[in-house]
């Protein structure tokens, strides 16, 4: 590049403030950015930072009447938008910078159809007539590669997926060609490899028409893969900005080197646990045989069965003590419905053995003893504590519902719990909203090993939560299962992070599993199509790295629901050396 | 779908029978005995025993009701024991009326509660708001003879705008479905006001305001078709509140409608006509709730009937 390039938004000491309880709170101090024509610049931070305030201040979309804009000046071209009133802010809005956000399952209105929601925005700033309009959305859709445009118009949100779904927010944004795109989070919500597909089309879009992105992320991953330019926010304020090589290679800021080095990563990671051998095992913790789980769907006059979803579809797989087994795979492949089935939360068929004995012969009373032994922490640490009641209670109430200690024992016992998690006992007598989310996900795992179990299911237990808590989180698991021989059952999305913590690792798909073998068996040689698709899709955090292409793949993946009689085919896993299994290509 | 209105006719159906039961029952235990009442007090206990062989209400209940059930199978409700004439005719002839006067009473309780709401809702906060939901709550727990008897007096009595009771002309109908749909308009007010303003922060309605639409389109287009979702699933509930709330009306008004008529019955312990009054309640409400069901999916294509 020899001139300067072209300037098109200017973002000048920007502050924006939100009235909450407790007063105003400055959300974003100071910021000033440049974004040139053509560019791509991510804004990256943790939660908290600003990020999507920042890009909802440009939109003049800040939530009303708390937030507001303090002082500063955006320019968009030579307009600043900070002083335009509304009805001519609404002219900028779709027509010159348009937004895509995270839930591509929200942003949608259910009751309008597809073809609808794609021509309003276009007749609102065009002069454009109906049938022009619905011309001009086919061809938006078209360009997001979605296939049956015209009789997609039709459809509505709920009857596609989410990377669809993603992908009509795109076409929708694009439409009218802006000069601005803003993407909060767009592909947080989605698969990886969905991921992947959506984050090569907006890579491709923007080559195409020459449009400014600012995209906004907390995936240093999607940061390396995607941006020129990157600007590193932290509690409002700017902590460094500069080319995405630079950034990656010669971080200046301290907190964007600490940001950098809790990033989960494949292959290389730090906080990589090291390879165990398989433990010559005293009796597996939990066996599992032949598992199937299936849900009728009723139809019909009487409500007889017509459909069924086929959630798990004969899994067998066992964990030995003080192991980490990690089972992944995409939503919908049954990975979390193999987790409540053997935490006892669906009805079953097969065979659960834990601790030597068979779930399925057992009374009422044996079971619950025996379930003492397996214990979950699930994803959302919001919804999954109680907000009436105090966090040292919910600790203690598995001790209670299972009859243990006297009351003083139990408060002793608790006590030494929150000091093992890394919280201090005094915050025994908070509620879980005076916690952060790394903390409340704490008071889950302290909740967990109450019972002192032999097994904990991790189900996406660190997907909520930013990366350097994420890493802090992890190796407090690790730490725990060092200390008490507990064994994991690990479920999640996210390849680098089972990389990070996994012995062993099973690679389900549509409720079978297609691989499973130790953690160097699958992630050094991955035999599975599937599986490798998997580990392709999630974006190295090095922008030296970045994939010339992501293997498309169009398609959707097929649906578990089938009608009665029609049994999905059942893969047979075949060895292929010293215990890693790979399904047969069928 | 049509398995699920043939799923539906046999779940109402089987609602209709456990309502005649109870009804039944609950009647047959009442200390009043109808007897008397249409013997009058200076009748013999031959007579009266006469008369009880007569009505059949000599046999035991299982008997009574059987022969209840078999009857009304054919659509015969049975004969009034004081009007001395079939309870189908009299029922028949009063029920237009009391549907003009629902029907009246839910455009007034959809107009003048949703039409609250909406302005309580964009206008969350403000002066405007808290009046109107002050309103409602007025509109909520004043009783209905009150409401009433205080609409006869300003726009009857004093202002002459319209006749103080009686049926014929539209003018006769304003009064009593105000009167009646001022309770529901408060809920419906309250309801509405609580959807849009959840249904205002979604995050589509985002979406729709980053799309640079006018205000009016993300309001009535976005926003409005699915707050009205819940307030609708309510409209067949309502019907049970009007069937109560018809007894007290009708009397106020002097309207020839089935509430006059089931209050005129209950005085005289006329239990066909109480039967049949409790019958006809009872089938409005099921079909209330199940036109509530069908209409839902035209709005959300969401729903689906299975």
């Amino acid at each position: 590049m020899t001139s300067t390039p072209e300037k098109i938004l200017d973002i000048a000491n920007l502050c924006v403030s939100v009235r909450g309880d407790e007063g105003e709170r400055e959300v974003v101090s100071n910021l000033s950015l440049m974004l040139a024509r053509g560019e791509t610049l991510c804004i990256a931070g943790e939660s908290g930072s600003g990020k999507s305030m920042t890009a909802l201040a440009i939109m003049q979309l800040l939530p009303q009447p708390a937030g507001r804009i303090s002082s500063g000046a955006i320019r968009l071209g030579d307009t600043d938008l900070t002083t335009l009133d509304e009805r001519r802010m609404r002219h900028i809005r779709g027509d010159r910078i348009a937004m895509i956000f995270q839930e591509p399952m929200t942003s949608l209105n259910p009751v309008l159809s597809i073809g609808r929601q794609l021509t309003e925005s276009i007749e609102a700033h065009t002069g454009l007539s109906h049938a022009q309009a619905r011309q001009r959305a086919i061809e938006a859709l078209k360009a997001v590669r979605i296939s049956e445009a015209e009789s997609r118009l039709r459809q509505f949100p709920h009857e596609l997926s989410g990377g669809m779904r993603q992908r009509v927010m795109i076409a929708m944004a694009l439409a009218l060609e802006p000069d601005v795109l803003i993407a909060d989070e767009p592909t947080t919500a989605l698969d990886v490899t969905v991921q992947g597909e959506v984050l090569e089309l907006l890579r491709d879009l923007q080559q195409k028409h020459g449009t400014s992105v600012i995209l906004i992320t907390h995936d240093m991953g999607v940061v390396a893969e995607m941006a020129d330019r990157v600007v590193i926010m932290r509690h409002g304020r700017m902590v460094e900005e500069g080319k995405a090589a630079d950034i990656f290679a010669r971080p200046q800021a301290q907190y964007t080197r600490e940001l950098l080095a809790a990033v989960p990563r494949i292959g290389a990671g730090t906080g990589r646990q090291e390879t165990r051998g398989a433990e010559t095992a005293s009796a597996n913790v939990a066996e599992i045989k032949d598992l199937h789980v299936r849900f009728d769907l009723h139809g019909g006059v009487f409500g007889r069965v017509t459909r069924r979803v086929h959630a798990v579809e004969g899994v067998s797989f066992s964990i030995a003590p003080n192991e980490t087994l990690a089972l992944v795979g995409e939503s919908g492949c049954g990975k979390s419905t193999t987790a409540k089935a053997l935490a006892g939360l669906v009805p079953y068929s097969g065979d659960i053995v834990v601790g030597g004995r068979n779930l399925a012969g057992l009374g009422r009373d044996e079971r619950k003893a025996v379930r003492r032994d397996v214990q979950m922490i699930f994803q959302d640490p919001f919804a999954s504590l109680d907000p009436r009641m105090r966090v040292g209670d919910l600790v203690a109430e598995p001790l209670v519902i299972h009859g243990i200690a006297s009351k003083e024992e139990r408060r002793e016992r608790v006590a030494a719990l929150f000091d093992r998690v890394g919280l201090s006992a005094g915050q025994m007598e908070l509620y879980p909203h005076e916690f952060s989310g790394g903390q409340r996900q704490r008071v889950c795992i302290a909740r967990a090993l109450a019972l002192r179990p032999k097994l904990i299911i991790a189900d996406e237990s660190v997907s909520a939560l930013d990366v350097s808590v994420q890493a802090r989180v992890l190796d407090l698991l690790k730490e725990l299962q060092r200390e008490f021989g507990v064994a994991y059952l690990f479920i999640s999305h996210d390849m680098a992070v089972v990389e990070n913590i996994s012995d062993r690792v099973a690679v389900m798909y549509l409720g079978q599993i297609v691989e499973m073998g130790t953690r160097d068996q699958v992630f050094s040689n991955p035999r599975h199509p599937y599986t490798r698709r998997l580990i392709e899709a999630v974006p190295v955090p090095d922008p030296a790295r970045r994939r010339s292409r992501f293997a498309r793949l169009d398609q959707e993946i097929p649906s578990a629901t089938r009608r009665i009689g029609e049994a999905p085919l059942k893969l047979a896993l075949k060895d292929v050396g010293n215990g890693h299994l790979v399904a047969a290509e069928g | 779908m049509i398995a699920y209105l043939g799923r539906r006719l046999i779940q109402s159906l089987l609602i209709l029978l456990g309502v005649s039961l109870i009804t039944f029952a609950l009647l047959y235990l009442l200390p009043a005995d109808p007897v008397r009442q249409i013997a009058g007090r200076s009748a013999t206990p031959q007579t009266v025993e006469n008369i009880r062989q007569q009505l059949g209400l000599d046999q035991p209940f299982i008997v009574q009701y059987w022969h209840y059930l078999t009857k009304l199978v054919s659509g015969d409700l049975g004969r009034s024991y004081i009007q001395r004439s079939e309870v189908t005719e009299l029922i028949v002839s009063r029920l237009p009326a009391s549907l003009l006067l629902m029907a009246g009473a839910i455009l007034c309780e959809l107009l003048i509660g949703l039409t609250m709401g909406l302005i309580a809702a964009v206008k969350r906060g403000t002066a405007t708001d808290q009046t109107l939901m002050v309103a409602s709550f007025v509109g909520v727990s004043a009783p209905q003879f009150v409401v009433g008897l205080l609409l006869l007096y300003v726009f009857a009595v004093r202002l002459s705008w319209f006749p103080i009771g009686g049926y014929g002309t539209w003018r006769h109908l304003v009064l009593p479905s105000l009167t009646m749909g001022i309770l529901g308009a408060g809920w419906y007010a309250r309801m509405m006001r609580s959807s849009m303003i959840d249904v205002l922060r979604q995050d589509y309605v985002r979406t729709a305001r980053a799309k640079g639409l006018a205000r009016r389109a993300i309001l009535f287009r976005h926003a409005l078709p699915n707050a009205i979702l819940p307030v609708i699933a309510m409209i067949g509930i309502d019907i049970g509140i009007f069937m109560g709330g018809i007894v007290v009306v009708e009397s106020v008004f002097g309207w020839p409608g089935i509430g006059q008529l089931a209050w005129q019955a209950i005085q005289r312990v006329d239990i066909p006509i109480i039967m049949g009054v409790t019958l006809v309640s009872a089938f409005a409400i099921v079909l209330g709730n199940l036109l509530a069901d069908i209409i839902a999916p035209f709005i959300d294509p969401r729903i689906k009937l299975r």
